[in-house]
């Protein structure tokens, strides 16, 4: 599986157990989002990097693959992350 | 994968297809994608130059400020020496406005110099996809039959696309916090010129109030200073010995030295 760490590179990971437990730290990330809990997030959303860079191997410069995965930029922010989930978005268009 | 990571890939892919969708025939699709990556390679580097120019501007008023921080400590000194205690804090007052901001630019020089070194990076990793773009397309070209050479295609295009389509996005991200800084920095230096900014932060280069209120001092320590010789001379000596110049001493300097500064 393909995880890009959006801004800042993609990462080979193995094991689809890893997907299974990234899915867990995001849904556990949304659910901080929507409850207003920012320590939460952060926490969560952090994890959820650790794990890529941890157990990702980083894909070459001369690799054209497409992500399975994208996940947020390392340094978004509490307010952006609770507007991904309404308005525009991250990026507006 | 719903969540952060979802809304984040639907972005992406969105932005990829919209890069891509444009060229029907898989020829033009190559030329057009290796077009539009060359395109934003250029924009990355006109990004890393703002970034860099901003940092200069932040370097530049940081300078000032602690030149500005230097001639204030003198400033109340002088004042002190002079025996004017209200001027003293004054300026000890604004010296500490000064260091205020100084250390609010700090960081921000540094997440500037942050912001070049990832968009640095992220010049040189779209570089090598570009290569690898490069060399992926004539191979293309020469060995893969049309049905192939689609999907190959396709399968490059969309890599590069999400790439570019990251760039962009990290692009944006320092261009924002760039913009930010730079309003800020803009600000500070428009009320600097105009010289309004007087009582909250002493960045006004040449002679502000406190150089003319020394300017004055100065003069008036030298006036008095001729007068009392002047009294010595005319009536008599009724300055303390100690205390008077020696004969053939220099007279008191020039009134006013610092306002052609």
């Amino acid at each position: 599986m393909i995880v890009r760490i959006a801004t800042e590179g993609q990462y080979r990971l193995a094991d689809d157990g890893l997907r299974a437990r990234l899915n867990e730290l995001d849904n556990a990330a949304v659910a901080a989002v929507e409850a207003g809990d920012e320590a939460g997030f952060h926490e969560y959303f952090a994890q959820m990097l650790e794990l890529v860079r941890r157990e990702g191997a980083p894909l070459g410069d001369d690799e054209l693959t497409e992500s399975a995965v994208i996940l947020p930029p390392s340094d978004t922010s509490f307010a952006e992350a609770a507007a991904e989930f309404t308005g525009d978005g991250l990026i507006p268009d | 994968m719903a969540g952060l990571s979802g809304r984040m890939s639907t972005v992406i892919k969105a932005k990829v297809s919209k890069m891509l969708d444009r060229a029907e025939d898989p020829a033009e699709t190559l030329e057009y994608s290796y077009q539009k990556q060359i395109e934003l390679l250029q924009n990355v580097k006109k990004g890393i130059a703002d970034v860099v120019t901003s940092k200069k501007r932040l370097q530049l008023q940081s300078e000032k400020l602690e030149q500005q921080v230097v001639k204030l400590d003198t400033q109340a000194r002088q004042a002190l020496a002079a025996g004017n205690e209200e001027l003293a804090r004054a300026a000890l007052e604004r010296k500490q406005l000064c260091q205020n901001e100084l250390q609010s630019l700090d960081p921000q020089i540094a997440e500037l110099e942050r912001q070049q070194q990832a968009l640095t990076d992220n010049e040189a990793k779209l570089r090598s996809k570009i290569d690898a773009f490069r060399t992926k397309k004539e191979v293309i070209k020469a060995q893969y039959s049309a049905a192939e050479a689609q999907v190959k295609i396709s399968e490059a295009a969309t890599g590069v696309g999400e790439e570019m389509a990251d760039v962009g996005l990290a692009m944006q991200r320092a261009v924002d916090k760039t913009e930010n800084m730079r309003a800020r920095a803009q600000a500070v230096e428009e009320l600097e010129q105009a010289g309004t900014f007087d009582d909250i932060t002493q960045l006004g280069s040449g002679q502000d109030d406190i150089d003319r209120q020394l300017a004055q001092l100065t003069t008036a320590s030298s006036v008095d200073d001729e007068l009392a010789k002047l009294k010595t001379e005319v009536g008599g000596g009724s300055a303390p010995p100690a205390i008077a110049p020696p004969p053939g001493a220099a007279p008191a300097s020039g009134p006013t030295e610092g306002e052609t500064a």
